[in-house]
C-alpha cells in the first residue's frame, strides 16, 4: 500500500457526482453558431487570423499563439465567420472579450489532420512543437498552457509526474466520465509525457469515490503494459484535487510559496488535458472540444456531454431537458469555486468543465453576514493551513502589509473557509478584494517607479546639457579673452605691459589646453579660481 | 434566459450559523443545569430565567441605542448563553438584584462597550461574576447546601420567594440551607492548620469530592464531550485546561498528599467541567490558532489551580479565564500555523 500524506482542514462534502453520472455521455448536435474567445487560457490572448466572411473549415487556426505562454484557438466545425468582436463570455468579471463567432454550415468539413506523430520516436521538442500547435490548455479549469509543462527539466530528473483524476468539487463530473469511458486514451496521454519528460515516477490520483474511474484506470493501464503508472485512489475530502493539496497527498511534498510544482520535481496534468494531448499527438487533431457536466438542482436530465468550445450554454441546458424548477444562478464551475454567469448565451470555454444551474433550495441567496465570532473553524478548515479570520480582519481594515504578512497570495480560493464560516461573512470575496488591491497597488508603484527612474534620468540629461552649456561658454569667453589681450597691448598703459603680456600668454595656454582635452577644463577652471582666491 | 444572482463563491448553502451554535452550545447545558437543579433545587432554574430576562432587556436596548438590527442579533441567542453561563455560576439562592446587576454588567459592558457580539475581549459572563465576587462577596459566597443534606428542601414557589423578598419561609433558616463548598471547606480548613483527611471528614463530602458536585461536573463533561462531537468547539482547549489543572495539582498531591488535594478532586469540584468545556471555550476572547488554543487553555488550567492552591478564593476560572482572555491576541500571534509551501521559519521568499 503506498503512504498518503494527510494535508490539513478540508470538508466532506456531499458529492452530487451521481446525478450527472447515471446517464451516459453524448456528444451534442451542432450548434448553429460557435462564439470562439481569443483569450480561453493563461498568458496572451491569441493573436486573430480570420476575418468577417471567411469560410473557415473545422480543426482550422483561428488564431494562433503570441507568446511563450500563449495558445491557439481553432473551430470547431465548418461554418462562416459572421462576426469578430467584443462578446460577453463566462469570466468571473463578467466583461466582454474578443470572439469569433461562426455560422455553422451542418456540413462540418474539416481541414487535414496534422500528420500524426510516432510518440515514442519523437523528441520532447516536437511532442511541445505538436501541443502548442493544436491549442492544448490545462482542462482541470486553470487553463495554463499545456506546452510550458512539456520542458525537459534540464539537468535535474523529474520525480514524480502526478496525473490530476481527482475532481474534488461536488456536481462536477466530467473527468470521472471521462476516467470511465476514456481510460485507454488517458493512459496513452499520460505516456507520452513520461516519454517526454522521464519522470521517475507516474501516479494518478483518484478521489475514492469514483470506484468506476478507478477500475477503469487499472484495467488501461494493464491493457497498455504501463507498470511504471500507478492508479492511487485518495481519501474524498474537498480539495483533494486542487494542484498543491494532490502534489503533497501522494508525495508528502510542498510546492514552495509562489513558486511552481517543478521546483520540487513536480509535473502535475489533469486527465482531460492528457486524453486531448493523446488526440493532438496521436491524430493530429486540436483541442475544439471537451466534455463537461451539466447538473444541477436546476436540470431536467443532468449529464455529461461533449461539447464543441464555442457552444452557448443555453444549447446545452437545451440538451439536457432544459431549466426545472426555479433557478435564478447559472455557475460555471462548480458550487465551491465557480463563478455565476448574468445570461446562458455565453460560451462553453476551453476551461469549463461544469454548467450548474443552481435553485434557491440547495443554493440560497446569501444571508446578512453575522460578526465575526472568531470561533475558527475557518482556520480548522483550510488547507493551506492559513488564519482566515486574520486575513479578514486585516482586509476589511485595509491593512494590506499585514494581509501579505499573514500569507494571503497562499490562498487558493477555494472556499472551504467561507462555507464553515457560522457567521455567513463572505471571507473569499474579502480575500479576492484585497489581492485586487495589492495588485493594483503594485502596478502604480511600478508606474511610480518608472517615472520616477525617468525623472532622475531627465534631471541628469539636464544637468548634463547645463554642464556642457557652461563648459562651451568658458572656452568661448576664454578664446575670446584670449583674442582680445592682443588688441589691448597698445591701449594699456606702458607700466602695465609686462604683466599684461603674461596674462595674456596665460590665457592663450589655457585656452588651448581647455580646447585639446574639454574633460579636464573644470579642472583647470577650479586651479584658476583657486589661484585668484576665489571661492565660487 | 438571464439569471439575477452574481454572487462570489462558494455558493452552497452554508451548514451552519452564529445562532446554530449558540443552541447546540445551550442544549449541551442541558444536563449540568439539571444535575445542579438536583442538587441545589430551584433556585438554579429562576437564577437563570432572571439572568435571561436582563441579558434580554440589555441586548435589545443597547441594539437599539446603537442602531443595529435588533431581530437579527436577539436571535443569535448568545444573549442566552451568557444568561445561563451567569445564572448557574451564581448562588442558588442569590437575591434577584445580585443576578440583574451581574448581567446587566456583563451586557452592557463586558459586550456592547466593546462593540456588541464578536468584539468583547473578556468573556461577559465571567466579567459579570467576577464583579459580583468583588462587590457582594458575602452574597456571593453563600452557597446552596446540597439537598440531600436539607432536611426540608425549598419547593419552587419557596426559593422564588427567598430570591425575591430574601425572607426564608418559616420553619427555615439560612444556616440549615447553607453550606460550605467542597472547595470553600478545603480553602478554610487549610487555612486553619487542618489536613485534608480532616477536612473531607464532614458531611458534604463523598467518595471523590464534594457530595453531589461530582455529579454536577460529570454532566458537564458529559454535554462537553457533545460539543466536541459535533465540532461546536475542539479538544484543545478543554484538554489544555484540565491539564493545567491536573498536572500541577498531582504533583503537589504526591509530595504532600496531606496538605494538596489530588488531580481528580480538582476536576470533579467547583467550576473545572463548566470552566473547561463552556466557559473557556467561548470563541470570541478565546485564542483562535490550533496551537494557540492549547497554550491558552493550559494557561487557564494552571492559574486556575494557583488560585484554588495559594490565593484568596476558593475557586479561580473566572479569573483565570480573564487573564488568559487579556493574553489571547498574544497567544493568536506567537502561534501562527505554518503554511503549506513556506519554511518553518515563515515566509521564504
Amino acid at each position: 500500500m503506498r503512504r498518503l500524506w494527510e494535508f490539513p482542514g478540508g470538508l466532506h462534502l456531499d458529492d452530487h457526482k451521481a446525478e450527472s453520472t447515471r446517464r451516459p455521455v453524448e456528444r451534442l448536435p451542432l450548434p448553429a453558431t460557435l462564439t470562439v474567445p481569443l483569450q480561453q487560457h493563461i498568458g496572451e490572448a491569441a493573436e486573430i487570423l480570420v476575418a468577417v466572411g471567411d469560410r473557415v473549415l473545422g480543426g482550422q487556426t483561428l488564431a494562433r499563439a503570441t507568446g511563450y505562454v500563449s495558445a491557439a484557438v481553432h473551430a470547431g466545425t465548418s461554418g462562416t465567420v459572421t462576426a469578430v468582436e467584443e462578446r460577453p463570455v463566462p469570466h468571473p468579471s463578467g466583461l466582454t472579450a474578443m470572439c469569433v463567432v461562426i455560422d455553422t454550415d451542418g456540413r462540418d468539413q474539416w481541414v487535414a489532420p496534422l500528420p500524426p506523430l510516432d510518440w515514442q520516436a519523437s523528441s520532447p521538442m516536437e511532442l511541445r512543437q505538436r501541443v502548442r500547435e493544436c491549442g492544448l490548455v490545462g482542462l482541470g479549469g486553470a487553463a495554463f498552457p499545456s506546452s510550458v509543462k512539456l520542458n525537459p527539466t534540464g539537468e535535474r530528473a523529474l520525480e514524480h509526474l502526478i496525473v490530476n483524476g481527482a475532481e474534488c468539487e461536488p456536481w462536477i463530473a466530467c473527468d470521472d466520465m471521462l476516467m470511465r469511458e476514456r481510460a485507454a486514451e488517458i493512459v496513452e496521454g499520460i505516456r507520452i509525457v513520461a516519454h517526454a519528460l522521464r519522470p521517475r515516477e507516474v501516479l494518478i490520483g483518484v478521489e475514492d469515490n469514483k470506484p468506476e474511474a478507478i477500475d477503469a484506470l487499472r484495467s488501461a493501464v494493464e491493457a497498455a503494459g504501463a507498470r511504471e503508472i500507478e492508479v492511487v485512489p485518495v481519501p474524498t475530502r474537498y480539495p483533494a484535487g486542487g494542484e498543491k493539496q494532490l502534489v503533497y497527498t501522494l508525495t508528502g511534498k510542498e510546492v514552495p510559496s509562489d513558486g511552481i510544482p517543478l521546483q520540487i520535481g513536480v509535473v502535475c496534468h489533469n486527465v482531460g488535458t492528457l486524453a486531448a494531448l493523446r488526440r493532438a499527438v496521436v491524430e493530429g487533431r486540436p483541442l475544439t472540444d471537451r466534455y463537461v457536466a451539466v447538473t444541477g438542482p436546476g436540470i431536467r436530465e443532468p449529464r455529461v456531454v461533449e461539447a464543441l468550445v464555442g457552444t452557448p450554454f443555453r444549447d446545452l441546458v437545451d440538451f439536457c431537458g432544459g431549466y426545472a424548477g426555479d433557478v435564478d444562478r447559472l455557475l460555471m464551475g462548480g458550487p465551491m469555486m465557480g463563478f455565476a454567469v448574468a445570461d446562458d448565451g455565453v460560451a462553453l470555454v476551453k476551461a469549463t468543465n461544469c454548467i450548474l444551474a443552481a435553485t434557491p433550495a440547495l443554493f440560497p441567496a446569501p444571508d446578512t453576514a453575522m460578526p465575526c465570532i472568531r470561533c475558527g473553524a475557518c482556520t480548522d478548515a483550510c488547507p493551506a493551513s492559513l488564519l482566515p479570520q486574520q486575513l479578514y480582519w486585516y482586509a476589511r481594515a485595509q491593512d494590506f502589509e499585514r494581509v501579505q504578512d499573514h500569507s494571503l497570495f497562499d490562498c487558493i480560493e477555494c472556499g472551504a473557509c467561507a462555507y464553515v464560516c457560522p457567521s455567513h461573512i463572505p471571507l473569499v470575496q474579502y480575500f479576492r478584494y484585497a489581492k485586487t488591491e495589492i495588485w493594483a497597488q503594485e502596478r502604480d508603484r511600478q508606474k511610480a517607479d518608472i517615472a520616477r527612474d525617468r525623472h532622475e534620468f531627465r534631471q541628469l540629461r539636464l544637468e548634463r546639457e547645463a554642464r556642457e552649456k557652461r563648459e562651451k561658454r568658458e572656452r568661448k569667453k576664454a578664446a575670446l579673452r584670449s583674442r582680445r589681450a592682443p588688441e589691448g597691448e597698445g591701449l594699456s598703459a606702458p607700466g602695465d605691459d609686462k604683466k599684461a603680456a603674461i596674462d595674456a600668454a596665460l590665457a592663450k595656454a589655457r585656452a588651448k589646453k581647455a580646447v585639446k582635452d574639454p574633460a579636464r577644463e573644470t579642472e583647470a577652471t577650479r586651479e584658476r579660481t583657486g589661484n585668484d582666491g576665489d571661492t565660487d | 434566459m438571464r439569471f439575477p444572482t452574481l454572487v462570489s463563491s462558494p455558493h452552497l448553502k452554508p451548514p451552519t450559523s452564529v445562532g446554530g451554535v449558540m443552541r447546540e452550545v445551550l442544549y449541551a447545558l442541558v444536563p449540568g443545569v439539571l444535575a445542579l437543579v438536583w442538587l441545589f433545587g430551584f433556585g438554579v432554574i429562576w437564577n437563570i430565567i432572571i439572568a435571561a430576562a436582563t441579558a434580554y432587556a440589555c441586548e435589545a436596548a443597547m441594539l437599539a441605542t446603537r442602531k443595529r438590527p435588533v431581530r437579527m442579533f436577539l436571535a443569535d441567542c448568545s444573549a442566552l448563553v451568557t444568561a445561563v453561563l451567569l445564572g448557574i455560576a451564581l448562588p442558588p439562592l442569590a437575591p434577584w438584584w445580585l443576578t440583574v446587576v451581574g448581567t446587566a454588567f456583563a451586557m452592557v459592558f463586558g459586550k456592547h462597550l466593546y462593540g456588541g457580539l464578536g468584539y468583547n475581549p473578556f468573556n461577559p459572563a465571567m466579567l459579570g461574576y467576577v464583579v459580583l465576587l468583588i462587590s457582594f462577596p458575602q452574597h456571593m459566597t453563600q452557597w446552596a447546601a446540597p439537598a440531600s443534606l436539607v432536611a426540608d428542601p425549598l419547593g419552587p414557589l419557596q426559593s422564588l420567594q427567598v430570591i425575591l423578598t430574601g425572607v426564608l419561609p418559616p420553619g427555615h433558616s439560612l444556616d440549615a440551607l447553607t453550606a460550605a463548598t467542597p472547595l470553600d471547606a478545603v480553602k478554610t480548613g487549610l487555612g486553619m492548620a487542618k489536613t485534608l483527611p480532616e477536612i473531607r471528614s464532614g458531611a458534604i463530602w463523598g467518595a471523590l469530592g464534594g457530595k453531589g458536585w461530582v455529579w454536577v461536573n460529570v454532566a458537564f463533561l458529559g454535554g462537553g464531550l457533545y460539543l466536541v462531537a459535533r465540532r461546536i468547539i475542539g479538544w484543545p482547549i478543554p484538554a489544555g485546561v484540565l491539564t493545567g489543572l491536573a498536572v500541577p495539582a498531582a504533583v503537589y498531591w504526591s509530595a504532600d498528599p496531606s496538605t494538596h488535594p489530588g488531580a481528580l478532586f480538582q476536576l470533579v469540584s467547583g467550576a473545572a467541567m463548566i470552566g473547561a468545556f463552556f466557559i473557556a471555550t467561548d470563541p470570541v476572547s478565546a485564542a483562535t490558532t490550533p496551537r494557540g488554543r492549547l497554550y491558552y487553555g493550559l494557561g487557564i488550567g494552571f492559574i486556575t489551580w494557583l488560585i484554588r492552591s495559594f490565593a484568596g478564593y476558593p475557586d479561580g476560572i473566572a479569573f483565570a479565564v480573564l487573564l488568559m482572555n487579556m493574553a489571547a491576541p498574544l497567544i493568536d500571534s506567537y502561534t501562527r500555523p505554518r503554511v503549506y509551501g513556506q519554511s518553518r521559519g515563515g515566509r521564504d521568499d
